[in-house]
């Protein structure tokens, strides 16, 4: 096969090919599904549409799901930190193992996931024992779906903020600290500001995640609904009861918040390049 | 404020980067370590400044008389600056060079607006006075590298220590910049060390030149005193470029007379720098060293001349003025006579 | 020469990247021992509560009637075929998303074009949707009531609740991993060597092979190791769109829900402690092959 230049503007071949099968497959799997989403809302009217959206019972799962992945996003930046940090810059007996373990709730299908934290945190589960002299019930609770919520996000904070940390200048730590400023200082004012554009991003994909995930919250969250329900399970209860109408409504509204939380991680991106443009 | 390192050795691992190092700093004076890359002059500035340590059970920094060794970073009174400036990015310039002031401690902490005079006192110090609220990705090199330095004074230091200053900028901007720190040193009369492997830099701005190789100093002295008269092989080569000349071709070529008396080492190697090779033309009768002119390159200021030697056909560089070149008139394959002036003798020759 | 965009923000990068383990740390700040204690014991606390504490769980509860029990899990008609059809769907989809992963890392990481980064958008796509409108979207795509049900009704062809559909919705679902672990790696390879051989006179074809691939096969081991194991662990997804028809539109990690719901506990975790030696297998290697791929 000769190559003649097909175009004077590119040299490497196959890139007609390459681009075209690649929007043939995303638009026979990602497009057209998708549109059919579209469409089939457009059956709706905005009455209907907007009463299926905000039934007592939806408002109920949104304030559930939306807040506890918050909350988990949350503890997943904090621990997270601290986790990257301790990854990045100490060295310990078993920090490989302990390293490898964080891909754990990405590598682990959520269904299993599911199954093993409910067994873990159940009234008389390894942990669960613990907790229910307390008073705390973690299985079947809300406390359980931020349990859940926080073990499926964990890899996205530390992975995102590791490159990061370990491209940190030292240069810039010694210059404050020549500077007379001590640890906690150098922290709050130089490395945390360095940090910030990466902490956020990986904030929002943890809440991205969370925001989404069934397999690992169905099991332990006992699924009461307008307690313990979370949208996507809400869902599938619509779609077992042939409420397309509800069923679809819904994944609109968390399809817009997926497209609103995939915008926010671009711009958090772009911002993170112009910070760090030379 | 004089600066002591006694005796310091580290090594990294199983390499040994300082061994044993003496150094004397005086106050007030701008003192340049200069050497190759490894020589271990970086590493010595970072333990002056508190950022690294020398190996447990050697060495002593002294700063006027007192022991600074266990003394922490922050606390030695000491203004780094980097080679890559390590500015804060996320910070104006304004805010940079303020930094070492809003970090200390509540007593001692100047109120916000003696904080805002003092930094604009140095920014116009460093002529960046228009520049104060832009970012750091939004300067030069060379207008970064005066901010560092702005910084480092912001906390008004005893010692100024500075890591390679120049070493990321283009070579016009490095010779203003230079020039440029001698006179703010002639203004600000601080004891500076500053690391460099640029010897012209070196020469040309210090009071005091520190020459390290090897993790060891070789000489330590003015300007004047390091070229003119070179302790060791490799500090003669290190700060211009040399000719090595071997007993034989100098016992060959006559009586001595042609060469400085009085320096030549028993069975050594007798170094002279182009600029001292002298070419007459070749006469019986006269003394001097045999060689056929090969190159004759006079793109410059002065004509620089690859020559062999008759006897052992080793290469000799010299450099003569164009007029020089021009009296004699020397073409490729001429037969000239070389003699030399001033001539330093050494036992071997210098360690690559 | 434009600025190629840092790959390591987008959710698809770091989910790619969900593989490095630390590479040399740089030299340790000096913060206080006691801090460096602190932060130690509350990093491991939390790593062993939220990540080892369920991973054990798992095979324990697996074993809590003995070797023998854990074994007949594995007996069961509907578990086999469980066990079949994952490894069915695994054998489809990861070989599509293969050739989607290259074609579409070839397409965006050699050339400049616009709309890139909506095209790094869509593909990024999947990791920010729910799995379960993942599979309801296909659902309203295909299914009885949906914009082609009519259609496939006429044609006689089930593809909701029925194996096509299963395996449609994990290629939605995996389909990312591949392309976004390859397109950092070229992206950072450039484009000189593939250029090199063109001068040389090779064929695009002959490029590939011979010039590229060799240099990203490290990256392209581990995304179908992803993709693999993404593939055959989807729950969310492929619940929605299965029916659940036992023994022929069950995958494993819905037979475990199935055994689980049924409180057939120790059968439940048997088969899910598969998929767990599946997910350890993973994580071990990643961490070969970053190790191959920095000493290459």
């Amino acid at each position: 096969m000769t190559i003649a230049l097909k175009s004077p503007r590119r040299v490497l071949p196959g890139f007609g090919l390459s681009l075209g099968f690649t929007l043939l497959y995303l638009g026979l799997i990602v497009l057209l599904p998708l549109s059919a989403t579209v469409i089939k809302t457009l059956g709706l009217t905005w009455g209907q549409f907007w009463q299926e959206a905000t039934s007592p019972r939806v408002l109920a799962s949104y304030r559930l799901s939306f807040g506890a992945s918050l909350l988990a996003a949350g503890l997943n930046t904090g621990f997270g930190f601290i986790v990257a940090w301790v990854l990045v810059r100490y060295s310990f007996p078993g920090k490989r193992i302990f390293d490898g373990l964080v891909d754990l709730p990405f590598a682990l299908p959520t269904a299993v996931a599911g199954i093993a934290l409910t067994a873990v945190y159940a009234p008389h589960g390894w942990i669960g024992r613990w907790l229910e002299p307390l008073g705390i019930q973690a299985a079947f609770s809300r406390l359980g779906v931020l349990i859940a919520l926080t073990f499926i996000g964990l890899p996205f904070v530390v992975r995102t903020l590791q490159p990061v940390l370990e491209d940190l200048e030292p240069e810039m730590e010694e210059a404050a600290a020549c500077l007379g400023a001590n640890r906690l200082q150098t922290l709050r004012r130089v490395i945390l500001p360095e940090l910030l554009p990466t902490l956020l991003t990986g904030f929002a994909l943890a809440f991205a995640r969370a925001l989404g995930e069934y397999g690992s919250v169905v099991f332990i969250s006992g699924n009461l609904p307008m307690r313990t329900e979370i949208t996507p399970l809400l869902i599938i209860t619509k779609l077992e009861q042939y409420d397309y109408r509800g069923a679809t409504a819904l994944a609109v509204v968390m399809l817009a918040a997926s497209f609103c939380v995939l915008l926010v991680i671009n711009l958090l991106q772009k911002w993170s390049n112009w910070r760090n443009r030379i | 404020m004089s600066v002591e390192a006694t005796d310091i050795r580290k090594t990294f691992g199983a390499a040994n980067v300082l061994d044993g190092v003496n150094l004397n700093a005086k106050s007030g004076r701008l003192t340049a370590l200069l050497g190759p890359s490894g020589s271990g002059k970086t590493t010595l500035l970072r333990i002056i400044a508190g950022l690294d340590h020398a190996d447990a059970g050697s060495g002593r920094i002294s700063f006027h008389g007192h022991d600074v060794t266990g003394v922490p970073a922050g606390l030695r009174k000491v203004g780094f600056v980097f080679q890559n400036y390590a500015l804060f990015r996320h910070m104006t310039v304004f805010e940079n060079i303020a930094f070492g002031l809003k970090v200390r401690r509540r007593r001692e902490r100047p109120a916000r607006g003696e904080i805002a005079e003092r930094v604009n006192k140095l920014l116009k110090l460093v002529q960046l006075d228009e520049f104060s609220n832009r970012y750091p990705t939004q300067l030069s090199g060379g207008q970064r590298q005066r901010v560092a330095l702005a910084r480092a004074l912001a906390v008004e230091p005893e010692v100024l220590l500075l890591d390679e200053p120049f070493g990321a900028l283009d070579a016009k901007v490095r010779k203003e910049l230079r020039r440029w720190l001698r006179r703010l040193h002639d203004e600000v009369h601080l004891t500076t060390i500053f690391v460099t492997h640029d010897q012209e830099e070196a020469l040309e701005i210090a009071d005091e030149v520190v020459i390290m190789n090897q993790a060891r100093i070789e000489q330590a002295g003015t300007p004047q005193e390091v070229y003119d008269r070179p302790a060791t092989p490799f500090v003669y080569q290190f700060l211009g470029n040399v000719n090595v000349f071997r007993e034989q071709s100098l016992a060959l070529a006559g009586n001595g007379t042609y060469f400085h008396p009085g320096s030549l080492v028993a069975g050594g190697l007798v170094y002279v720098r182009p600029h001292d090779v002298e070419i007459v033309p070749h006469e019986p009768g006269v003394d001097g060293i045999p060689a056929i002119v090969r190159h004759v390159h006079t793109a410059g200021p002065l004509a620089r001349l690859t020559l062999e030697q008759v006897q052992t056909h080793e290469p000799v560089d010299a450099e003569i003025s164009r007029m020089e070149l021009d009296q004699l008139g020397l073409q490729p394959n001429d037969l000239v006579l070389l003699r030399l002036r001033q001539t330093r003798s050494f036992k071997h020759d210098y360690a690559l | 020469m434009e600025q190629l965009e840092k790959p390591h923000l987008t959710m698809g990068a770091v989910i790619s990247r969900l593989a490095s383990p630390a590479r040399a740390a740089p030299r340790a700040t000096a913060d206080p021992a006691w801090l460096r204690c602190l932060l130690l014991a509350v990093a491991v606390i939390f790593l062993s509560v939220f990540l080892l504490v369920p991973l054990a769980a798992v095979f324990t509860e697996a074993l809590r009637r003995g070797v023998g029990a854990y074994f007949s899990a594995f007996a069961s008609d509907e578990t086999r075929a469980a066990i079949k059809l994952t490894f069915l769907t695994a054998a489809i989809a990861v070989p599509l998303n293969l050739v989607f992963g290259v074609a579409a890392s070839w397409a965006i990481a050699k050339f400049q074009f616009r709309g890139k980064s909506l095209l790094m958008t869509l593909i990024d796509l999947p990791f920010a949707v729910s799995p379960v409108i993942s599979g309801l979207v296909y659902v309203l795509l295909f299914g009885a009531q949906g914009w082609l049900g009519p259609w496939l009704e006429a044609h006689d062809i089930t593809i909701i609740f029925a194996v096509p559909g299963i395996v449609l919705a994990t290629i939605f679902v995996t389909f990312p991993f591949v392309a976004r672990e390859l397109i950092p790696i070229m992206q950072a390879q450039g484009t000189d060597e593939e250029m090199a051989a063109i001068t040389l006179g090779a064929s695009g074809w002959q490029t590939f092979r011979r010039v590229t691939l060799p240099n990203i096969k490290w990256g392209l081991f581990y995304g179908v190791i992803l993709c693999n194991a993404r593939a055959m662990g989807e729950f969310g997804a492929v619940s929605v769109v299965s029916g659940h028809i036992r023994g022929e539109t069950n995958t494993i990690p819905l037979q475990v829900e199935i055994l689980y719901n049924e409180y057939n506990f120790v059968a439940a975790f048997a088969v899910a402690s598969l998929l767990a030696l599946l997910a350890m297998a993973t994580i071990v290697l990643k961490a070969i092959v970053e190790r191959k791929a920095h000493e290459a």
